[in-house]
Order: C-alpha cells, then structure tokens, then sequence
C-alpha cells in the first residue's frame, strides 16, 4: 500500500471520527437529558462564537491574553536565556542558581497567585508575572542543557582554528544550544499559555480569554464558555504548529541540527 | 583530583565521605542563605507593610503553628489525596486507552483526532465547564485533575507501544509467544520507558492544575484553598507556609516517586542508563 492512500485513508477516518463526535454530542444536546443552559447545541455555540467575533469582544479579550503572554514570556527569555547559558558556561552560577531553581520549580505558577494579588493588585502584572514564574524554568534549564551538551570537540576545533570568546559564542555555543533553547521556548510558550489562563480565571480582571469563561460561568452561558474555548484551542495549536515550524526551519532545521518533521 | 595526591596524615576513608556530602549540602545551602537574607533585610527594613511582607520568622512560626495543630496536614492531605486519585483515574484511562491506540489501527484512527484535539487547551480552560457540569467539590477536581493529566500519558503510550521493534515483536513469535505472553514479556517492557515518561509528565500536569482548581472549585479544604483563602485576611504569612509544603510535596512527587519507579523498572531491566 503506499504511503498518500494509507494518509488519506487516516485522514478520512479522522474526519468521520469528528463527524460522529459531534453527532454524538449533538444528539444528547438536544435529547433533553441535560438542561440547554449546561450543554447548549452546536449551532448554538457557533452563534456565540460569531456574534462575540463580530461586536470585537472576543478579538479584544484574545488579545489582552496574547499580550500577557508575550509580555511575560518575553521577561521569562530576558532572563532565563542569559542565566541559563551563564549556567552552563560557568560552574559557580550553576552552583547558585540550580537549587533555587530545583526548589522553585515544583511550586505551581498558580499557587503564587493570591501571594501575586495582595503584592501587586489585580490586573495585569498578576497575569504577565504568574506567565513570566511559569514559563522561566523551561527556559533556564533548557538553555542550561543546551550550552552543557555543546560538543566539546567543536569548542576545542573552534578554539584551535583561533576562535575568540566572542566567535565562540555567537558561531559555536549559540547554533549548538539552539535545538535545546528552541525546545525550551516552546515549553515555555505551552506553561505561559496555560498559566495566563489559570491567572485571569483568579486574578479576575476584565479581560482576557481566562476571564471570559469563568465570568460566563457566573451566569450559566456554557455556549460562550465553550466557544472561549474553541478560541483558546485554536491560538494554541496555532502557536504550537505555525509559529514553531516557522522557528524551527529558520534555525536548527537549515542549520542541520535536527532533521525536519514530516507532517 | 584531589584522591591523585598522596596526604601523609590521610583522613580515614568515611570522614572523607561525610567532608564531601558535607561540602556539597554547603554548596546547595548557599545560595538560600544569600536569598534568605536578602528577605529577611528587606522584610525589616520596612520598605513594604509586613502584612503582606512578613520576614521569615514570622511565616515559620506559623508553619510550626499550622502544623502542630494539625490544620495544615489536613490541608496538604486533602490535596494529596485529590492529586492521587485524579492521578490514578488518569494513569489507568490512560495507558489502556494508549495501549489500545499503539495496537490497533482502528482505535488510532478514531482516537487519535480527538486527542490531538483536546491537549492543547489548557486544562483550567476547562475548569469552569466541568463546574457547571459537575458541581463544586472534590468530584470536579478530581475528573478535572484526571482529564488533564490523561493527555500526556495517553500520547506518550501510544508513542511506546509503536516504538516496540517490528523485530522483536516477529522473534517472540517466532518462539511461540501467544498474544498475552508477547504483550507482557515484550510490548510492555518495550513501551515502559515511554509510559514512565508519560505518567511522570502527567503527574507533573495535575500537580500544576491541581492548586489553581482547588482555588477555583471552592472545596472545604486542600493548600490551593488555604492559599486563596488567606488572601480575605491578607495573611501572606499563611500562604507563604502554604506555598513551602506545596515546593516539598512537588519535590517528594519528583525525587522520591519517580526516581525510585524508574530505579526499580526501566533501568534493572537495561532499557534505560
């Protein structure tokens, strides 16, 4: 059998798989067993999905989570990129800033919220700071691994054909760290993505796709609460598939660090 | 380097051991030292209110507090116990749902879409939903908790079971192993280093979710609600204790469960170094 019939085959399957799903779901939607306000219909979702489109409000509140997003996982790179390859190149701020590391990162983002709350307020510097706690750790200790798993014998080749500090850096250490900083990027991107939820969910504000849904909750609106979701579903696996496979063949890819992932 | 130089007056082998462990509880000591103090300086001098700054004194006395009258194992062991049970809800859902995904096209193809499409919401998005659904308390939280953690063990099994060699799976049966000899002598085993993955990416999940669910899904105890609730009382003494159990129990899940799982599993068996 070769290889397009069997994707397609896997293709159509998957569709049908979807298709049934949402029949499914249809079906015990509008068979009366459960109250509409709790599991509204199909269409009903979909009404709420555009008309909250099309007044802005649901672009605006996206937005508003975007921006938390980007702003704390921007302060978790500025920081996490430089310690971490500090960490790897030298011993004595490894020694320092790995057990701190090792004993913050089991604490959850989200349980420094209240804390978070009675220090800065509500509003945005709770969400961005919880986004900037989540996303530091995957970044620090990927760029740490990054810079310690650099081959040596590149270094020492690096060093023999007269390399100074800084060509080392930027030509050896920096291409040979990237498939792990990437990585640690895209880990750090997932935990913002997930903690900015959980922060506008707590740190009540009067925006953001977090907010939406659980202020929906308040007053029994499943079908806005699931559409939030479906937008929330959709920025993630957007910024998962389109922004890292874009990042990926620009670096490590075309640098030949890894091998590109057919899909 | 230093055992290469010959000392004439050699300390005996075991008090080497203990200067070496000593030195290197010394060297992780350190820099909480620095840390602490930095608190505690700026804790005194009063820069900030110390209601919501409370040097560490303070908070370990109510730690000792909270813990002598037992409260805050009450707490802790209500938290404990949802982690587990959602845990287990998801770690058994789970791999079966994975292994029956690796093995068979058929369930592949049905459950896979719908997987694929349910990971990469974040699993408090669905915390509001499952609370309309399922009421406040522990039932929410814990479906919640399993409903998270489910995803990284179901992708991490169905990812073991296929990376089971073709090879040894024809050599079994070619000696003759029956289908459940060859799923538990060789596709088990085979996938175990990606189910240990999954289960400990997993744990790591609903111990992330779990605090901020217990917040939002007003149970009557557990340290997320403590945490939360001390914020009416802008006690940040209490949270901090709070959030000090919270570290040790995310670091006892991390080096005491799972090290030793794949101590006794994965690496006896040489799978893994």
């Amino acid at each position: 059998m070769s290889d397009t019939s069997d994707r397609t085959r896997s293709l159509v399957r998957a569709a049908a798989t979807l298709l049934v799903a949402a029949a499914a779901y249809e079906i015990t939607a509008r068979s009366g067993l459960f109250p509409p306000a709790l599991l509204p219909t199909l269409p009903a979702i979909a009404q709420a999905l555009v008309s909250t489109t099309l007044d802005g409000s649901m672009p605006l509140h996206a937005l508003h989570t975007l921006y938390r997003v980007a702003a704390g996982l921007a302060l978790a790179v500025a920081i996490g990129l430089p310690l971490g390859i500090l960490m790897g190149r030298w011993a004595a701020v490894e020694n320092f800033v790995l057990p701190l590391a090792s004993a913050l990162m089991p604490i959850p983002s989200l349980a420094w919220v209240p804390v978070f709350i009675l220090w800065f307020g509500l509003g945005d510097t709770v969400s961005i700071l919880i986004v900037f706690y989540a996303a530091l750790f995957p970044m620090l200790l990927n760029a740490w691994s990054g810079v310690r798993a650099v081959n040596p014998l590149w270094l020492r080749a690096a060093a023999a054909m007269g390399a100074d500090e800084r060509a080392l850096f930027w030509k050896v250490i920096v291409p040979g760290a990237s498939p792990f900083i990437i990585a640690g990027l895209r880990q750090a991107l997932l935990r913002a993505f997930v903690a900015v939820i959980g922060a506008e969910m707590i740190a009540a504000s009067d925006w953001g796709l977090g907010w939406v849904i659980f202020d929906a909750k308040e007053f029994l609106n499943a079908d806005v609460m699931l559409a939030a979701l479906i937008v929330i579903g959709a920025i993630g696996f957007a910024l998962e598939r389109l922004a890292f496979g874009a990042l990926e063949r620009a670096t490590v890819v075309r640098w030949g660090m890894v091998q590109a992932v057919k899909d | 380097m230093q055992e290469l130089v010959p000392t004439p007056a050699r300390a005996s082998p075991s008090t080497e051991y203990v200067n070496t462990r000593l030195r290197a509880a010394a060297r992780t000591g350190f820099p909480f030292v620095v840390v602490g103090a930095a608190w505690e300086a700026v804790a005194h001098a009063e820069l900030f209110p110390p209601r919501l700054f409370p040097p560490l004194e303070t908070v370990a006395v109510v730690l000792a507090r909270l813990t002598a009258n037992g409260i805050l194992l009450h707490h802790a062991a209500e938290t404990v116990l949802r982690l587990v049970a959602g845990f287990a809800l998801a770690a058994i859902v789970g791999v079966a749902l994975g292994i029956v995904m690796g093995r068979s096209r058929h369930a592949e193809d049905i459950a896979l879409p719908l997987v694929s499409i349910g990971a990469p919401i974040p699993g408090l998005a669905y915390a509001p939903l499952f609370l309309l659904w399922f009421g406040t308390g522990n039932l929410t939280t814990v479906l919640l908790v399993a409903f998270v953690s489910a995803f990284p063990i179901v992708f991490n099994t169905w990812t073991g079971v296929k990376a089971v060699k073709n090879v040894w799976v024809r050599s079994a049966q070619a000696m003759g192993a029956d289908r459940t000899r060859l799923f538990r002598l060789v596709i088990l085993p085979g996938a175990l280093p990606y189910v240990l993955t999954g289960l400990r990416l997993g744990l790591a999940q609903a111990w992330r979710i779990l605090v901020g669910v217990e917040m939002l899904a007003a149970v009557p105890w557990g340290l997320g609600w403590l945490i939360f609730g001390a914020r009416e009382f802008l006690a940040t003494d209490v949270m901090l204790a709070g959030i000090v159990v919270i570290a040790v129990i995310g670091l006892a899940l991390e080096k005491l469960v799972f090290r030793r799982l794949e101590e006794f599993t994965v690496v006896r068996w040489g799978m893994m170094a």
